[in-house]
């Protein structure tokens, strides 16, 4: 019987477990897939991780082996190259292993750290021939920056995720010719610093409210054709552009990775795809809690670190028994503007001194300030100079001022 | 006046750098902002990351970065001198991979701690 096991060994379970062993539990498992430690950092080769939590510039290899590296300090288990099969609403995980076969482990506590996957071709129904030279941006990143191969030589990207952003820089530092960045939105899905450090420093072209309507090829992608979208996202005749290229590379989301999660009948929240989650990342089933990509996808490894850790603490504090009072639950609801929140449940009975609210807006904001309400009685106001869907939104609600909701808390935003 | 997202961390600070005041930059959250501001339209510099070959490692590619910033039209110079780099395997984060690059007064240095390969 384990303290806790975690489930990915990538940022999100490094920091819940890290955390976990210093609130006091000595028998922690973490269950990884892959043949190291670190998930999606070790392909992230670039810069600009870590400027929160360590106050300098990392790269993702290098972000990773800091908690690498704090975990080896603890007597934390790690089973490698094993994946995680089920887990059951009495904590039971079924995993099967190279090495350890079939096993089902037992744990009075579970963290769900399995971050997620990428969008693909079908999941957007891009029409045209099936030919090779379609990949995933994460999978390209792979190849290029782990594996060594260079996917292909002419490329264009569709979606402006991070991602996409990234590797249109990456292939072109390898050689490649980056043809242009294709976005469906009026706007970027990436930060705008991504934007200029990436596109703008190479000279390639983003457009914006354009989609890829035609991919074209027998055996490799020879061509894929470009049209402007009008603002029901319908593609405009007349309007098509034909980029001759080898490689189409796909930024079109994230979708948290929550079988496991649905599997155990944990709640999932429509909006985030990913559980739903307390104040302390605790999920409906208690004793299982959820951080990192598996439950919402922030745009930076900080946050999640943050949020993982706090995950852990939690699931330490639940093993070793300590019941605060349960108290009043507040459910937040999105209000004007604002697409989802992480926490979606608050208990103040549990909150210390003040709790991080995450949200994104739907749409692109000027100057405008986010307003939190209970019953229809405004509590908190906070101002902005702009928003972005691309760019995550963090509130911070002191413990005072939660004393004064009841019942539901909404979050919306509205220009001024 | 010349309008700049800035790059050095994800806030991603819109500033207005006045070229005709000795660079004075608005619109930054910290002095680090101020700093790229002056230095995007005078000499803006970028840090590069890439990977060079391995031998003898667990994995074929090890992730390298420039210690310290170089001058923007220097970045195809230095991938370029990459190309040319094999590491033999144990590689340790820090470990400096070329001095000095392409007269940059930066390093490479690697970033990724990379074990031998147990088949050898």
């Amino acid at each position: 019987m384990y303290d806790l096991i975690v489930i990915g060994g990538g940022p999100a379970g490094l920091a819940a477990a890290c955390a976990a062993w210093e609130g006091g539990l000595r028998r922690i498992l973490i269950v990884e897939r892959d043949r190291e430690l670190g998930g999606i950092l070790n392909q992230c080769i670039h810069n600009g991780f870590g400027l929160h939590y360590f106050k300098e510039e990392l790269t993702g290899p290098e972000y990773a082996a800091r908690f690498v590296d704090l975990l080896s300090q603890t007597g934390v288990e790690v089973r490698l190259d094993t994946m995680a099969l089920e887990i059951t609403a009495d904590k039971q995980v079924h995993m099967v292993g190279k090495s350890t076969g079939y096993r089902v482990e037992r744990a009075r506590a579970i963290v769900l750290a399995m971050g997620c996957r990428e969008r693909t071709r079908g999941a957007i129904g891009t029409p045209g021939t099936r030919p090779a030279g379609v990949f995933t941006a994460g999978a390209a990143q792979r190849y290029v920056n782990v594996e060594g191969y260079l996917p292909g030589k002419r490329v264009v990207i569709l979606g402006s995720g991070d991602i996409g952003l990234i590797m249109a820089r990456r292939m072109t530092l390898e050689g490649a010719k980056v043809l242009a960045c294709v976005e469906v939105m009026p706007y970027s899905g990436g930060l705008m610093r991504n934007i200029v450090q990436c596109l703008h420093d190479y000279d390639i072209p983003l457009y914006l409210s354009h989609t890829v309507t035609e991919i074209r090829g027998r055996d490799r992608l020879e061509q894929v054709v470009v049209s402007e979208v009008d603002e029901r996202r319908s593609p405009i005749p007349g309007t098509e552009m034909v980029f001759d290229c080898d490689t189409l590379l796909l930024s079109v989301g994230l979708l948290p990775e929550n079988e496991l999660t649905a599997q155990a009948g944990i709640d999932l929240d429509g909006r985030t795809r990913g559980a739903v989650v307390y104040e302390n990342m605790e999920t409906s089933l208690p004793g299982v809690f959820a951080c990192g990509n598996v439950c919402h996808v922030p745009d930076l490894v900080d946050y999640v670190t943050a949020e993982s850790q706090r995950a852990g603490a939690a699931a330490a504090a639940y093993v070793l028994g300590e019941k605060p009072a349960d108290g009043p639950v507040l459910e937040i609801k999105t209000g004007d503007g604002v697409s989802y929140t992480v926490p979606q449940h608050l208990r103040p009975g549990r909150v210390e001194k003040s709790c991080s609210l995450f949200f994104r807006v739907n749409r692109i904001y000027g100057a405008s300030e986010i307003v939190v309400s209970s019953g229809g009685t405004q509590i908190a106001r906070f101002k902005r100079e702009n928003m972005a869907p691309g760019e995550m939104e963090n509130i911070t609600l002191p413990a005072k001022l939660l004393e004064k909701a009841s019942n539901t808390l909404t979050v919306s935003v509205r220009e001024v | 006046m010349k309008e700049l997202i800035c790059i050095v961390c994800p806030r991603g600070c819109h500033l207005q750098v006045d070229e005709d005041n000795g660079y004075a930059v608005t619109g930054n959250s910290c002095p680090r902002g101020a700093a790229y501001g002056k230095a995007e339209l005078t000499h803006p510099t970028r840090v590069v990351t890439s990977t060079v070959r391995c031998t003898g490692g667990d994995r074929p590619r090890c992730p390298v970065k420039t210690s310290d910033v170089i001058p923007k039209e220097k970045i195809f110079d230095v991938t370029a001198a990459l190309d040319a780099v094999v590491l033999a395997a144990p590689v340790r984060i820090g470990q400096v991979v070329i001095t000095d690059v392409c007269g940059t007064g930066a390093d490479i240095v690697a970033t990724k701690n990379i074990g031998t390969s147990e088949r050898g």
